[in-house]
């Protein structure tokens, strides 16, 4: 049932992505006698709860149908011999309604209210293993982080409505006047968004909750942290749009995108918990989705060198969320698959492996080759979108991420070889191949990474770029609420 | 506000437990206090909602034998009912957890019931 209903999902969403790619941005009010009727009559300003979908949402409500569909499948078996398996699609489900939520809705409070949503279900998920003495810990800093940040959010909302009584994001971009408050309630969106990405300085929790939750739980957190990296570029280029801040905006954002990239990495590189050294390297994956953002976020009011080098850098840096989506997820699954056979996930007390099981193997190497940016694989075009573009930007910053991305091998061929590789071990003389349900799921993502290899230009032109020009084009989606207004 | 008082105290108010909650947070390692001050932070935040839409004077936003004179905004009242809902849900998820943690480890010291480290 539940993977039938994702299945859908996706099935509708691809749909809407290619109604999307040939006519532009779709709006639906709800409770209106009309969906197109934002402003109802006698008003000013829009007050109905709006969905608002353009490119950027659609490209990552994709993302969120395939790898939920992957995960669904995956847990079919990975979740087998637990109890209360209802409430655990249940909440599967409800974290899959918060990240949709999240990324098409265009108001302000609704995001919250997903954002909480998909919070609670996430944290749940994560501890629902309680047989294991970690889970609750996992699970309670993810929640206590989500709290924290959604409350925030709630303030700076609570900001915005004081000013100009509105908490719709295309009318609130439509009246912005950058005054003080503004900056404030800027801050604080930045900062709740980065805390739920687990951007450097505020990543500690984030292995620890990545490493205890179940493997199709981890790759659903990992794209419920992408859409508040949603949420963080809907607030700086469509909320606040181009204003002399931005250049500010987008050092700091480059800065933590380095400081996340290069710290993430060189602690992954001493990790010996397998699940915990990946989580590190979802860490240091996202600092080059927000070095790429950031490089177009501060050419932003340059129009000549955004048009060089800005919107390359974006592309780049958004096509790295699916490729990462897919890879890091592949990963996580396939580090699922070896606790689920071996019961551990110390990789000094793993090896061999290859010769029992073949076809996680191949995922992993797969997963591994793409993350560490090596031709022909996706992970090699995003990053080379953002090697060439951030270096005509800064040529420092460059160096930085391809340090970064040998590092990223090097502890990728650690866990290789350590887990996989070396003679069979005498405990694990009776473990096989895990069963077909955990490898459809990794074979949907794996599938995924090759159709990206192959075709990155087809990709890049009609999912990242339409994106970009969305993130960019400020007016298309203040003018889709303000009815044709601008 | 009903006179005497200034419009200012509500903020005032928040800020104060708004600060005292960042305080418990930061300084507390008993989880069960860490979870209180999750939820003054809560409501420091719905007060702050709640100030915002007050008007001197004004009555319930109910139009249904509404008295004559105006009204506080319905809005700000809608999302704190909402953030209220929330607030408890997390609440509850946050207790059971730690009731889970003390279970596993016998303690509520987030010092002594961590086994993650690094």
């Amino acid at each position: 049932m539940v993977v039938a209903s994702l299945a859908f999902v996706e099935f509708l969403v691809i749909i809407l992505a290619r109604d999307i790619y040939l006519n532009g941005l779709h709006i639906y009010t709800l409770g209106a006698s009309s969906p197109d009727l934002t402003i109802p009559e006698n008003y000013i300003v829009p007050v109905r709860i709006i969905l608002e979908v353009d490119s950027m949402s659609i490209f990552m409500a994709i993302i969120s149908a395939t790898v939920s569909l992957a995960a669904a499948i995956y847990s079919l078996s990975f979740m087998k011999g637990e109890t209360g398996q209802n409430r655990f699609y249940t909440l599967l489900l409800l974290l899959v309604a918060g990240m949709f939520g999240m990324v098409l809705t265009g108001d302000l409070f609704n995001l919250f209210v997903f954002l909480e949503i998909a919070s609670i279900a996430g944290a749940a998920l994560t501890a629902f293993r309680t047989k294991f003495a970690d889970t609750a810990e996992g699970g309670l800093k993810y929640i206590v982080i989500s709290t924290v940040a959604a409350l925030m959010v709630l303030f700076a909302i609570g900001i915005f409505y004081a000013q100009y009584n509105l908490i719709n994001i295309g009318a609130l971009a439509h009246v912005m006047q950058y005054t003080m408050l503004d900056k404030i309630a800027l801050v604080l969106l930045a900062i709740a968004f980065m805390m739920k990405l687990a951007s450097v300085p505020l990543h500690m929790w984030c292995p620890d909750t990545y490493s205890v939750a179940p493997a199709s739980i981890t790759i659903m957190l990992v794209v419920a942290s992408y859409a508040c990296l949603y949420a963080l570029f809907r607030t700086c280029f469509t909320l606040y749009g181009v204003s002399p801040d931005m250049v500010t905006v987008g050092w700091i954002v480059i800065t933590l995108g380095m400081l996340t990239m290069f710290v993430g990495v060189t602690m992954a590189v001493f990790q010996t918990d397998i699940k915990r050294l990946m989580a590190y390297h979802c860490i240091s994956q996202t600092g080059y989705m927000l070095l790429g953002i950031g490089v177009g976020l501060a050419v932003l009011n340059r129009p000549e060198a955004l048009n060089t080098y800005g919107i390359a850098a974006m592309d780049g840096g958004i096509f790295h969320i699916i490729n990462n989506a897919l890879y890091k997820g592949l990963l996580f699954l396939t580090a699922g698959a070896l606790f689920y056979r071996t019961g551990t996930r110390d990789l000094n007390r793993m090896g061999g492996l290859a010769h029992k099981m073949k076809w996680t193997t191949i995922f992993y190497i797969i997963g591994a080759l793409s993350i560490s940016g090596i031709p022909p694989f996706n992970g090699f075009a995003s990053k080379l979108l953002i090697y060439e573009s951030v270096y005509r930007f800064n040529p420092i910053l460059a160096i930085v991420a391809m340090i970064t991305s040998i590092l990223t091998l090097a502890s990728f061929t650690k866990a290789f070889y350590s887990a996989f590789m070396g003679a069979e071990l005498p405990e694990y003389q009776e473990v096989k191949e895990v069963p077909k349900s955990m490898i459809a799921g990794m074979a949907i993502l794996a599938a995924g990474i090759i159709f990206f290899s192959l075709f990155p230009g087809l990709v890049v032109e009609r999912l990242a770029h339409p994106a970009t020009e969305a993130l960019i084009n400020q007016g298309a989606y203040i003018s889709g609420i303000m009815g044709g207004g601008g | 506000m009903t006179q005497g008082i200034p419009f200012n105290v509500p903020f005032l108010a928040v800020a104060a437990l708004i600060g005292i909650a960042f305080y418990i947070i930061v300084s507390q390692r008993n989880l069960i206090k860490l979870v209180m001050g999750l939820s003054i932070l809560a409501s420091g935040v719905n007060l702050f909602l709640i100030t915002l839409g007050y008007r001197e004077g004004g009555v319930a936003p109910i139009y249904t034998h509404a008295p004559a004179g105006i009204m506080v905004l319905p809005v700000p009242q809608a999302l704190t009912l909402t953030s209220i809902v929330i607030a408890v849900a997390c609440l509850a998820l946050m207790l059971s957890m730690v009731v889970h943690i003390y279970r596993h480890t016998g303690s509520t010291d987030s010092e002594k019931s961590r086994i993650m480290k690094g």
